[in-house]
């Protein structure tokens, strides 16, 4: 854990240090390719890559930055995404407010998750998440604007401010592209600023922090609740990518999915998640039309990423810049 | 003079490759392939009801046409969906987009089904479904180019819940999985039930993959039902089914009808397990000759006899490629409109027209499942006990709430 710190203290947007120029140029290289990437893959693939990558991002604030290993995020995602196609489809609100209305939901649940969750540690924090996210499965199954498991279908996309048309692929991409880098600039505020550096404290030595005056649940919920609804926001951008929200998002698997990729990508790093949700929805997306078993080979890379190279692929890769330097 | 001899032969090369282009202009076929896709769950719980199975189906249909349509070749896809109903629709979306995909002649499963049919009526492509069985597509959701193949949720509840009463079993008791899918299959068959004179003696709720039934079963035994209805699938039916077996419930002179079975849960179940169960299906692989020829080819493949939604695959895509054939063309305006036209005949389905709501009607069959002893070996599992006639057997157009009816 120690050793992760220092790196994503590395690898991160300018920080003072000599290699701030190739750093900057770096990102505006990242930034120029997310750009022109629609151009080569396909937009939807890449919308979808995008809005688990911040799904991921959103986990990795919780676990990678302050230690909380949360089980039941998929209540965020798909709670919101169910509350942002409901908002759209049957009240008919403009894209702008249906995400909000789904973010919304996704904070008020991490708000309540957190409170309860927080009062306990490691596998009970785990277990309390996971049993809460449950329920929030139950809902999505039973209630009956959610169309139980035929899931709410043919979400318009509508038009974003009255002005752009989001039925158009590349408008929707971009879109969707702002609201991940928004997502993802607000982690990394988050994580380097004092707030992020309690946080971390808090992963290292919680006892410690406490006694240094820091009054660590707060910390803890405000980062639970900044986490979900980041994930809600995921949720909500997907039921408009793909006009739908059904159960699949709001499954336990799907709270073990994002575990995946934060882990494969790199826990603890800025970059890991969407290195991780990127690699995930590859395999899944062309996997698909091949005759392999999907969830075997996504397996068993998952097995031989965690016994070759523990940090994930951007933490490794990560390390080895270190060392070089 | 050089160059005469550049420019000679480049027209010469231009001429010989742009042959086969000149011959496909008159048959109006897009980028001379007619492309079809199915999308199945080919890894997850329903892979044995659809998977393979259904893929196979499908190339058995394209290579009855010699892998050909109006000279041109049949080219089949297929993509696991993992039971996401985003992947499903990304699949959708790309194939049509830019694998110039004409039709997707199958979705396994409600929820990826219904994300594929609003893509597809966004896009103007034909879809067939065989293997879901939600009455939404046929009503809220359905579109022009939609049809709804093999069967529905109203279908089976209908043929069961009809007919065991007219036969004198007229006092039912529900074992219901707690979910949209167990509610309206109980909803339908109550219905029948009392509008054909029976009685509901009440139903017991179970949550979705629960392996203990043994509370239900005896509220079951208790309340004397004639009929024990299994308003659930898949695993919770084969667990139901089981562990009423233990009980000795079918022993016990009740009745045990699975809604949402099929031939291949019988199969996992063995005969001792299913022996007296009523189930409702489609088609049945050991009808006639032509039904059992094509099922041996069928079991030969993939070692397993068909079931309703894999001949239904089969049949949609036979109809879809006979319609491009009689179109002469695969526009899809001109394809659905003799898809309407032609009736559907093949091994399974005879006689079936596709209704105005989607509805591809024809004939259900209601079968009991054999003692041990009248069985003759692996597969021969059936007896026939009642048909519902192609008219009866599918929700009356007059109560549907697609708006195409109404228009």
């Amino acid at each position: 854990m120690s050793t992760q710190s220092t790196v994503h203290g590395r690898s991160g947007l300018g920080t003072p240090t000599p290699a701030v120029i190739p750093g900057a140029v770096l990102w505006a290289a990242a930034l120029l390719l997310a750009v022109l990437a629609p151009f080569a893959l396909y937009p939807v693939f890449l919308m979808k890559v995008l809005c688990f990558a911040l799904f991921a991002c959103a986990f990795n604030l919780l676990i990678g930055f302050a230690g909380l290993m949360s089980f039941g995020h998929a209540a965020f995602f798909g709670g919101a995404a169910y509350v942002t196609a409901h908002a759209a489809k049957v009240w008919a609100l403009p894209p702008e407010f249906a995400i909000l209305a789904g973010v919304g939901t996704a904070t008020l649940l991490g708000l309540v998750f957190g409170a309860l969750a927080i009062r306990r540690q490691g596998i009970y924090f785990a277990m309390i998440t996971l049993a809460l996210s449950q329920m929030v499965f139950f809902l999505a199954l039973q209630l009956p604007f959610t169309g139980g498991e035929d899931g709410i279908q043919g979400v318009p996309r509508g038009r974003l401010f009255g002005l752009v048309d989001l039925t158009d692929p590349l408008a929707m991409y971009y879109a969707v592209l702002a609201l991940f880098l928004s997502g993802f600039l607000v982690i990394r505020r988050a994580v380097h600023s004092p707030f992020g550096q309690v946080l971390k404290a808090i992963r290292e030595n919680e006892p410690r922090a406490v006694s240094l005056g820091y009054r660590t649940e707060r910390y803890k919920l405000l980062a639970f609740v900044l986490s979900a609804s980041l994930a809600g926001l995921a949720g909500s951008v997907k039921a408009l990518v793909f006009q739908l929200a059904t159960l699949t998002d709001v499954t336990w698997q799907m709270s073990g999915e994002v575990v995946l990729m934060t882990l494969l990508g790199g826990m603890g790093t800025l970059l890991g998640p969407v290195v991780g949700a990127a690699l995930v929805v590859a395999l899944e997306s062309y996997l698909a039309e091949t005759s392999l078993p999907v969830p075997v080979v996504i397996g068993a890379i998952f097995v031989f990423c965690v016994l070759l190279f523990r940090k994930g692929i951007v933490g490794e890769i990560a390390g080895i810049l270190k060392r070089r330097a | 003079m050089r160059n005469h001899v550049g420019a000679l032969s480049a027209a010469a090369l231009c001429l010989w490759m742009s042959a086969p282009q000149a011959h496909a202009q008159p048959a109006a076929v897009s980028d001379g392939v007619v492309r079809v896709g199915v999308i199945e769950d080919m890894s997850g719980v329903f892979a044995s009801i659809t998977g393979q199975g259904a893929v196979t189906a499908a190339a058995m249909a394209i290579e009855e046409f010699g892998g050909k349509v109006l000279g041109l070749p049949v080219e089949l896809l297929h993509a696991d969906h993992q039971n996401k109903a985003d992947i499903g629709a990304a699949t959708a979306r790309k194939w049509f987009d830019e694998d110039k995909v004409d039709a997707i002649l199958d979705v396994a499963t409600s929820s990826p089904a219904l994300a594929v049919l609003e893509i597809a009526k966004a896009k103007k492509k034909i879809l067939t479904l065989s293997s879901p069985g939600s009455m939404r597509i046929t009503n809220e959701a359905c579109g022009p180019y939609v049809a709804h193949w093999a069967y529905d949720s109203y279908a089976v509840a209908h043929g069961t819940g009809n007919t065991l009463v007219k036969q004198g079993l007229d006092s039912w008791y529900f074992v219901t999985a707690d979910y949209a899918f167990g509610h309206s299959l109980e909803k339908d068959a109550g219905d029948f039930v009392t509008a054909s004179g029976g009685k509901v003696l009440g139903s017991i709720r179970h949550p979705v993959g629960t392996n203990d039934f043994a509370s239900a079963l005896l509220q079951v035994q208790a309340s004397k039902a004639k009929v024990v209805a299994l308003a659930n699938a898949g695993g919770d039916t084969m667990n139901a089914i089981k562990q009423a077996t233990e009980f000795g419930l079918t022993d016990g002179g009740q009745r045990l009808a699975a809604l949402a079975g099929m031939i291949n849960d019988v199969h996992g179940l063995g005969l001792l397990g299913a022996r007296g169960l009523i189930i409702t299906e489609a088609v049945y692989w050991d009808m006639n000759d032509e039904t059992r020829a094509w099922s041996q080819r069928f079991f030969q493949r993939v070692k397993a006899m068909p079931n309703m939604l894999q001949a239904g695959v089969y049949s949609s895509v036979r109809h879809y490629l006979r319609a491009v054939q009689a179109a002469g063309t695969d526009e899809t305006d001109a394809v659905m409109r003799k898809m309407r036209e032609i009736p559907v005949n093949d091994v399974f389905f005879k006689n079936g027209y596709i209704r105005k709501d989607g509805r591809m009607v024809h004939d259900m069959h209601l079968f009991e499942v054999k003692q041990p002893s009248d069985s003759k070996g692996p597969w021969d599992y059936y007896r026939l006990i009642n048909t519902i006639p192609a008219e009866e057997a599918f929700q009356p157009l007059s109560t549907s709430r697609c708006p195409l009816v109404k228009n």
